[in-house]
C-alpha cells in the first residue's frame, strides 16, 4: 500500500521552476520541508515571503486557493490502544481524556502536540506556471496564536482568515476587519480547536414562559461509536503473503 | 424631515432569491449600493468537526450535502483525497463512470443555476424547462445509487455498484394512461447507458430551447450585460475558479491543466468569456453543459465497449463481495474491520482538488496515522466567490444584488459547510 515516497530534495528536483524559484528567492530563510510537499517557513518572514511568491521574476502565484488551519493539540493520540494485549484483553476505547469525549468541565491535558499548536497552511496556486505551492506557518505563541495578515496582498485572505479566527482562534494582525464569519452572533469559543466540544457547550430552547429563544448549556452526553485508533502499516499483520 | 443621505437594509435572510440562507446588510445611497456585508453561516453544521470524530468512509454521505445541487463532484474530492494518501489503484472502469456522473451532475448543477438565475431575473418559464431534463438525470442517480440526491456512491477505489441494465420504468395510474405510460417508458426499456445516450441525444435541443429563450432576450441582456465586470486581475485576487475565472477570459480548468482521472483521453473545448460580466458568464456555463453532454457521449462509447472491475480489490480498503463473506474466512474478517474500525491512512498531508461545476472544489487531508481524519478542510469555490460579493456590487442598483448572487451560482450547503 505504501510505496516508498520520495525525498525532499527529489520534490524539487522534479520541478524546475519550483527549484528556480527557491534558489533565486526563497533560499536566504530558513525553510524545511513537511510531508513532502508543504514548506515551513518562520512566522517572522510571513509578509515578504508572500509577497515574493505573488509576485517575482520566476513565477506569480497568482491566487490564494485556501487557507487551512490547524490544531495540533491532539496528534497522535489514539483511543484505543492496539500495540499490546495483557492479561485482560485489550484496552477499550473508552479513554476519558480523548477528542471525542470532551466535554466543557474537562480539562485540557493532552501536551503531545509536535512542535507548536498551530499553524496555517496557505494553498498557493500559479495560473501562468500551472503550479501549486503549500507554505505553512507554525504560530510561535500557542496560548495566543498570531500571523500577520495577507489581505494586502491576496484580496480572498480576508474571509479564509476570518473563518480562521472564527474556528481556531488565530489572530491575523493587520486584517481590516476580523469579525466571526461562520458561528451564530455572540458566539464563545473557537469550534475547531480540539478541545472544544463535539457535542458543544450551548443549545437552544424556546422557552413558553419568557416566550423567547433561550440558550442553555447541552443536556446531551458525548459518546464515540468508533473510537480513534492508529495502526502502523509495518506492524506486521497487514501485510498478505 | 431629516435629510437622509444613506441607509441601512436588511436583505434575507429568508428571500426567495438568497438562494438559501444569505443575510446581507446593503448600505445603500438611494438605489444605489455603497456597501455590501453578507452574513453567512447560517447553515452551518460543523462538517469539518464532525468528519474528525468519523472513520473516513463514513463522511462520504457528508461531502454530498456540502454543494446539494452537485452532490458526486463533492464525493470525488474526498476520495480522491484519501486515494492519494493511500496510493491504491482505481480500475478504469471506474474512473469512465466517476467522470461520467462528474458531468452529469455538471449538467444538473447548470441546469438549477440556470432556472434560478433566470427566475430572480424574472423568466419563469425556463425554470420549468430546466427542472424537466433535470428529473432524467435525477432518475440516473436513483438507478445507481438509489437515491436522487445524496447518492454516496463514489467510495476509496472505486464506486459502490456497476452501471443497472435497467431503468426502473413508470406504473399505469388512475392518472396516467397507457398510451401515456408507454411514451413515457420509451427511453427507459434499456440500460442506464441506453437512457443516458437517448439523453444526450435529446439534449443540446433542449439547450437550444433555454437559449432560444434567453440569449438574444432584451430583457434578459438588460439586466445581465455589463452588470457585475471582474476584471482578470481581480477575480485573481478574489480567487475566482471555475465558470467565474472562465468568465473574465482566463482559459483555466483543471480537466485541462491539471487532469484526474480521465480527463486527459477526452475531447472537450473550455469556454471562456471576454467582458467578465454576467451575460458572459451565463454564455460560459451554457456552453460548458454542451461540452459536458460531449464528454458523456465519450464516456458512454468507452463504457459499452469495455467491462471490468468498478472497485479496487484490496479489502482493507473496500468491502468484500457478500457472498466470498460468507465462504471465506479472510474476507468475513476484513468485512468485519472495515465496518467497525475503518481504515488507517499514512500520516501527511494532501490536497486533491476537482474541476466542480462552481470552480475548484478541494480537499485538504491532515491525517495522524488513524483511522479518522485528523484535519479536514473543505475548499468550496462559492466561498471566495460571496466574499467578492461587496466588490461586485458596489455602485450597482439594488435589483442588479439578485443578478449577481444568481451569475455566483451560490449554494449555501458549502460555503457554510
Amino acid at each position: 500500500m505504501n510505496k516508498s515516497k520520495p525525498s525532499n530534495e527529489s520534490y524539487l528536483k522534479e520541478n524546475k521552476i519550483l527549484r528556480d524559484l527557491f534558489k533565486k528567492h526563497l533560499d536566504i530563510y530558513e525553510y524545511y520541508f513537511e510531508n513532502n510537499s508543504t514548506v515551513v517557513f518562520n512566522q517572522d518572514s510571513l509578509i515578504e515571503i508572500m509577497t515574493t511568491l505573488q509576485n517575482n521574476s520566476q513565477i506569480n502565484f497568482e491566487i490564494l486557493i485556501d487557507i487551512i488551519a490547524i490544531d495540533y493539540s491532539d496528534y497522535g493520540i489514539s483511543e484505543w490502544n492496539t500495540g499490546s494485549a495483557h492479561n485482560k484483553g485489550y484496552s477499550r476505547g473508552i479513554k476519558k481524556n480523548s477528542s471525542g469525549r470532551y466535554t466543557y468541565e474537562s480539562s485540557k491535558t493532552n501536551t503531545n502536540q509536535p512542535k507548536k499548536r498551530f499553524a496555517t497552511i496557505y494553498n498557493l496556486l500559479s495560473i501562468s506556471s500551472n503550479c501549486r505551492i503549500n507554505i505553512k506557518f507554525y504560530c510561535d505563541d500557542d496560548d495566543n496564536p498570531s500571523l500577520a495578515s495577507v489581505t494586502s496582498i491576496w484580496s480572498s485572505a480576508d474571509w479564509y482568515e476570518r473563518e480562521a479566527y472564527d474556528l481556531l482562534g488565530i489572530v491575523f494582525i493587520g486584517h481590516p476587519d476580523l469579525r466571526r464569519l461562520l458561528t451564530d452572533y455572540g458566539f464563545i469559543g473557537h469550534p475547531l480547536r480540539k478541545d472544544f466540544p463535539l457535542i458543544g457547550n450551548v443549545e437552544v430552547n424556546y422557552d413558553l414562559n419568557k416566550e423567547r429563544v433561550v440558550y442553555q448549556p447541552v443536556t446531551i452526553k458525548p459518546r464515540v461509536l468508533i473510537p480513534k485508533v492508529i495502526r502502523n502499516s509495518d506492524d506486521g499483520d497487514n501485510e498478505d503473503a | 424631515m431629516p435629510d437622509i443621505k444613506s441607509f441601512t437594509m436588511n436583505f434575507g435572510p429568508q428571500h426567495p432569491s438568497a438562494h438559501g440562507v444569505l443575510r446581507l446588510i446593503l448600505e445603500l445611497e438611494g438605489e444605489v449600493i455603497k456597501r455590501a456585508d453578507p452574513h453567512i453561516g447560517l447553515l452551518h453544521r460543523g462538517t469539518e468537526k464532525l468528519a474528525e470524530s468519523k472513520p473516513y468512509n463514513q463522511s462520504i454521505g457528508y461531502m454530498d450535502r456540502l454543494d446539494y445541487v452537485s452532490m458526486m463532484s463533492n464525493e470525488h474530492a474526498y476520495v480522491l483525497s484519501i486515494e492519494k494518501l493511500l496510493d491504491i489503484n482505481v480500475p478504469i472502469r471506474a474512473k469512465y463512470i466517476r467522470v461520467m456522473f462528474d458531468e452529469i451532475t455538471r449538467i444538473l448543477n447548470h441546469l438549477l443555476w440556470l432556472g434560478a438565475h433566470a427566475l430572480d431575473i424574472g423568466a419563469m418559464s425556463v425554470f420549468l424547462y430546466a427542472f424537466r431534463e433535470r428529473e432524467d438525470l435525477m432518475d440516473c442517480y436513483e438507478a445507481v445509487s438509489g437515491t436522487r440526491m445524496h447518492a454516496t456512491y463514489y467510495r476509496p477505489g472505486g464506486v459502490i455498484k456497476d452501471l443497472p441494465l435497467s431503468m426502473p420504468k413508470y406504473e399505469e395510474s388512475k392518472w396516467k394512461s397507457k398510451k401515456e405510460i408507454n411514451k413515457l417508458n420509451e427511453a427507459r426499456e434499456g440500460s442506464l447507458l441506453d437512457f443516458i445516450e437517448d439523453f444526450c441525444s435529446r439534449f443540446p435541443k433542449c439547450v437550444d430551447e433555454y437559449e432560444a429563450l434567453l440569449t438574444d432576450n432584451r430583457i434578459w441582456k438588460q439586466r445581465t450585460v455589463d452588470i457585475g465586470i471582474v476584471s482578470k486581475e481581480r477575480a485573481f485576487q478574489l480567487g475566482f475558479t471555475g465558470p467565474m475565472l472562465r468568465g473574465s477570459g482566463v482559459a483555466w480548468d483543471l480537466r485541462k491543466k491539471q487532469p484526474y482521472e480521465i480527463y486527459s483521453e477526452l475531447d472537450f473545448d473550455i469556454p471562456i468569456g471576454s467582458n467578465g460580466d454576467c451575460y458572459d458568464r451565463y454564455l460560459v456555463r451554457i456552453e460548458e453543459m454542451r461540452q459536458s453532454n460531449k464528454i458523456i457521449k465519450q464516456c458512454i462509447k468507452w463504457l459499452k465497449e469495455n467491462e471490468g472491475e468498478i472497485i479496487s480489490d484490496n479489502n482493507k480498503i473496500t468491502a468484500p463481495t457478500r457472498d466470498s463473506v460468507k465462504e471465506d474466512m479472510e474476507s468475513h474478517i476484513y468485512h468485519f474491520k472495515l465496518f467497525t474500525e475503518g481504515y488507517c491512512l499514512p500520516e501527511g498531508e494532501v490536497y486533491c482538488a476537482v474541476e466542480h461545476p462552481k470552480g475548484e472544489f478541494g480537499i485538504t487531508l491532515i491525517s495522524d496515522g488513524s483511522n479518522k481524519p485528523y484535519r479536514l478542510k473543505i475548499r468550496a469555490p462559492g466561498f471566495p466567490h460571496l466574499a467578492a460579493l461587496n466588490e461586485m456590487v458596489r455602485g450597482h442598483m439594488i435589483s442588479d444584488v439578485v443578478a449577481i448572487i444568481g451569475t455566483q451560482d451560490i449554494v449555501f450547503g458549502e460555503i457554510d459547510r
